[in-house]
C-alpha cells in the first residue's frame, strides 16, 4: 500500500471517530432529556405543582412541590437581583471607567474566572461560615447571598463580554456631547449592552435556580413556603434530591416529576434568553 | 463602582481566609499530615481522617476525565476543522444546554440510567457484582457535565489557530488530516490542556450529581466497581450532624478548603495558560 492511501485511511478512521463521538455526546442530551421527560411525565399530575407538602408527604402521602417551587424562585430572584446590584456596577466600572488594559480590570476580570471554578459547594461552606459570623440560621437570606456570590462570575463575565465588544467610539461620541462618564455608562452602555445584560441575568437565574450545593447548608429546607428572608426555604433541586433518597416507590416518582419541573424551567429560561436577546438587538448601534 | 470592583475580586481572599478561619480548630488539634492522609473517619471518635475522601475524589475525576477527554477532543476538531456552518450553528445551543441543566438533574438521569446499566450489565460481564453506585457510575456522569467546559474552551482555542498556518501545510501537499495533526493541534496543544484542567477542577469539585450516583462509602476504592466517597459528597452529606459533634464542623469547613484550593490552583494554572494563548493571537 503506498503513503497516499495510508494517509486517506487514517483520515477516514479520524473522521468516522470524530463524528461518532459529536453524535454520542448529542445523544447523551437526548436521553438525559428523554429519561427525564419519560420518567417524569409518568410521575406527574396537578398536585404537584399546586400543592405544598401535607403530613406524611415523603412516606407517600399527598402533597405537591409547590414550597419548593416557590421557594427556588425566590432564592434565585433574589439572588440574581443581588448579583446585578452587585456585578452591573463592576462591569461598567471595568468598560467605562477603568484604564483599558489597566492592573485593576485586568485582575477583576481574572479573579472572575477563577472564582466562576469555584464548585457551588465551596460557596456554600463559605456562606454558611460568613452566616455563623452574623449569628444568622439557615434562612432565605442565606441562600440568597450563598448563590448570589455562585452566580457573580457567571453574570459578570457574560456581561463583560458583551460590553468589551462596544465599538470605543461609541463612548467617545457620548463624550464629545458633554455628557459625563456616569451618563454615557448608564445611558449609552447599558441601552447598547442590553441584550446581552438580559442574557447573562438570564442566564444566572437559570444557574442559581438548579444548584443545589450551595444552598443545602444556607437555606435549609421547609415544607411550607417562606413568608420571610429569615425563614429557612426549601428549593426545588434539594426537594429531587430528598424524594429520591427516600426508600418508597411513590415518593421516588414524584422526584422525577420534580426534576421534570426544574428541566422544563431551564429550557424555558435558556429559549427565553434566546428570544429576548434577538428581539432587543434592534436598539443596538453597529 | 471602585470599591465594588475591588470587593468581587477579592472574593477568592475572603473565601479562603473565612473557610482557614473556621477550620482552624481541628488544624490546631490534628497534625496536618494525619487529617490528610489517615483513611481513619470517625467523628465520634474524634479522627478526621480524610485520605478516603480524596481519593474517592480522585477516582471519579480519573475516570471521568478518561472518558471525556477523548470524545471532547474528538467533538471539538471536527466542530472547528470538518463540520460544516450549519452543524457548528445548531450544535452550539445544544452543548449550551448541556450545560445548562442542573447538577441534580445529572443525578436523577444517572440514578435512572447508568447505574441500572453497570449493575445489570456491566458488572455481570466483568464477572463480579456491583450495586452499581460506584466509582464508574459517578466518573460517567461527570464525563457528561464535563463535556460542555473542555468542548466550548478547546474549540475556542483551536478557532485562535491563524489561517495562514493552515494553508501553509495545505500548500506543501499535506492532507487535511495531517494539518489538523501536526499543525493546528499541536499549535493549540497549551490551550487544549488548560481546557482539560478546566474541565478535571470542575469534576473535581461537583458535588450533588457525583453524591447521588457515587455510592458513598467511606473506604479508599480499589476499583471502578467499588463504591466511592467524594470530598464534595462528605460535605454536603453531612451538614445536618455536623453542629452536634465537636470539631465536625470544622473537619467539614477544613475539606472546603481542601476542595477550594485544589479547585483554585488548577484554574490559575489553565487561566493563565489560556490568557497567555489569547495573547499570542491579538
Amino acid at each position: 500500500m503506498n503513503r497516499v492511501d495510508r494517509r486517506k485511511i487514517e483520515e477516514a478512521v479520524f473522521k468516522v471517530m470524530m463524528v461518532g463521538s459529536t453524535l454520542l455526546i448529542i445523544a447523551v442530551l437526548v436521553v438525559i432529556l428523554a429519561t427525564v421527560v419519560v420518567k417524569g411525565m409518568a410521575a406527574m399530575n396537578l398536585a404537584m405543582i399546586t400543592q405544598t407538602p401535607k403530613g406524611g408527604y415523603y412516606l407517600g402521602k399527598e402533597g405537591g412541590v409547590l414550597n419548593a417551587i416557590v421557594g427556588s424562585v425566590y432564592l434565585a430572584g433574589g439572588a440574581t437581583v443581588l448579583a446585578i446590584l452587585i456585578g452591573l456596577p463592576v462591569v461598567l466600572y471595568l468598560n467605562v471607567y477603568a484604564k483599558r488594559g489597566g492592573r485593576l480590570a485586568a485582575f477583576t476580570r481574572f479573579s472572575f474566572d477563577v472564582l466562576w471554578g469555584v464548585p457551588s459547594i465551596v460557596y456554600g461552606a463559605f456562606g454558611f461560615t460568613l452566616m455563623l459570623f452574623f449569628g444568622l440560621g439557615a434562612s432565605l437570606l442565606g441562600g440568597i447571598i450563598a448563590v448570589a456570590l455562585l452566580i457573580l462570575p457567571i453574570m459578570c463575565r457574560a456581561m463583560d463580554e458583551v460590553m468589551r465588544m462596544m465599538p470605543k467610539e461609541l463612548l467617545d461620541a457620548s463624550y464629545s456631547l458633554g455628557a459625563t462618564r456616569l451618563e454615557t455608562a448608564m445611558k449609552v452602555a447599558v441601552r447598547q449592552a442590553l441584550p446581552g445584560i438580559l442574557t447573562a441575568v438570564l442566564i444566572a437565574f437559570g444557574r442559581g435556580i438548579g444548584d443545589a450545593a450551595s444552598v443545602i447548608f444556607t437555606a435549609g429546607f421547609s415544607d411550607s413556603i417562606p413568608y420571610s428572608l429569615f425563614r429557612p426555604a426549601a428549593t426545588l433541586p434539594l426537594a429531587i434530591f430528598f424524594q429520591l433518597g427516600t426508600p418508597f416507590p411513590e415518593v421516588r416518582e414524584r422526584a422525577y416529576a420534580s426534576a421534570l419541573i426544574l428541566t422544563v424551567v431551564i429550557l424555558a429560561i435558556s429559549v427565553v434568553s434566546r428570544l429576548l436577546a434577538r428581539r432587543f438587538t434592534r436598539h443596538i448601534v453597529r | 463602582m471602585l470599591a465594588l470592583t475591588v470587593f468581587s475580586g477579592l472574593i477568592v481572599f475572603a473565601m479562603a481566609g473565612g473557610l482557614f478561619y473556621r477550620s482552624r480548630a481541628i488544624l490546631a488539634a490534628k497534625p496536618i499530615r494525619e487529617l490528610l492522609f489517615s483513611s481513619s473517619w470517625h467523628p465520634l471518635r474524634g479522627e478526621f481522617g480524610l485520605w478516603a475522601f480524596i481519593m474517592g475524589s480522585l477516582w471519579v475525576t480519573g475516570v471521568a476525565i478518561v472518558i471525556a477527554v477523548p470524545l471532547c477532543l474528538l467533538t471539538s476538531v471536527y466542530l472547528s476543522e470538518y463540520a460544516s456552518k450549519l452543524v457548528r450553528e445548531w450544535s452550539r445551543p445544544l452543548i449550551d444546554l448541556l450545560a445548562g441543566i442542573p447538577s441534580v438533574v445529572y443525578g436523577v438521569w444517572g440514578v435512572l440510567v447508568i447505574v441500572p446499566l453497570i449493575r445489570n450489565h456491566i458488572a455481570p460481564w466483568l464477572g463480579t457484582s456491583s450495586t452499581g453506585y460506584s466509582v464508574l457510575a459517578g466518573g460517567v456522569v461527570l464525563a457528561v457535565m464535563v463535556f460542555p467546559i473542555i468542548i466550548h474552551v478547546s474549540a475556542e482555542v483551536l478557532r485562535t489557530v491563524p489561517d495562514e498556518l493552515r494553508e501553509a501545510s495545505l500548500s506543501l501537499g499535506a492532507t487535511k488530516w495531517q494539518t489538523v495533526k501536526h499543525v493546528v493541534v499541536r499549535k493549540a496543544m497549551p490551550g487544549i490542556i488548560a481546557a482539560v484542567v478546566l474541565g478535571v477542577s470542575r469534576a473535581f469539585g461537583e458535588t450533588m450529581a457525583v453524591l447521588m450516583v457515587a455510592g458513598n462509602v467511606a473506604r479508599v476504592p480499589k476499583s471502578v466497581l467499588d463504591p466511592a466517597y467524594p470530598l464534595p459528597a462528605l460535605i454536603a452529606n453531612n451538614y445536618g450532624e455536623m453542629m452536634s459533634v465537636p470539631m465536625y464542623d470544622s473537619a467539614l469547613l477544613l475539606s472546603s478548603l481542601v476542595l477550594l484550593l485544589v479547585v483554585l490552583f488548577f484554574n490559575i494554572i489553565a487561566r493563565i495558560v489560556l490568557a497567555r494563548v489569547g495573547k499570542g493571537i491579538e
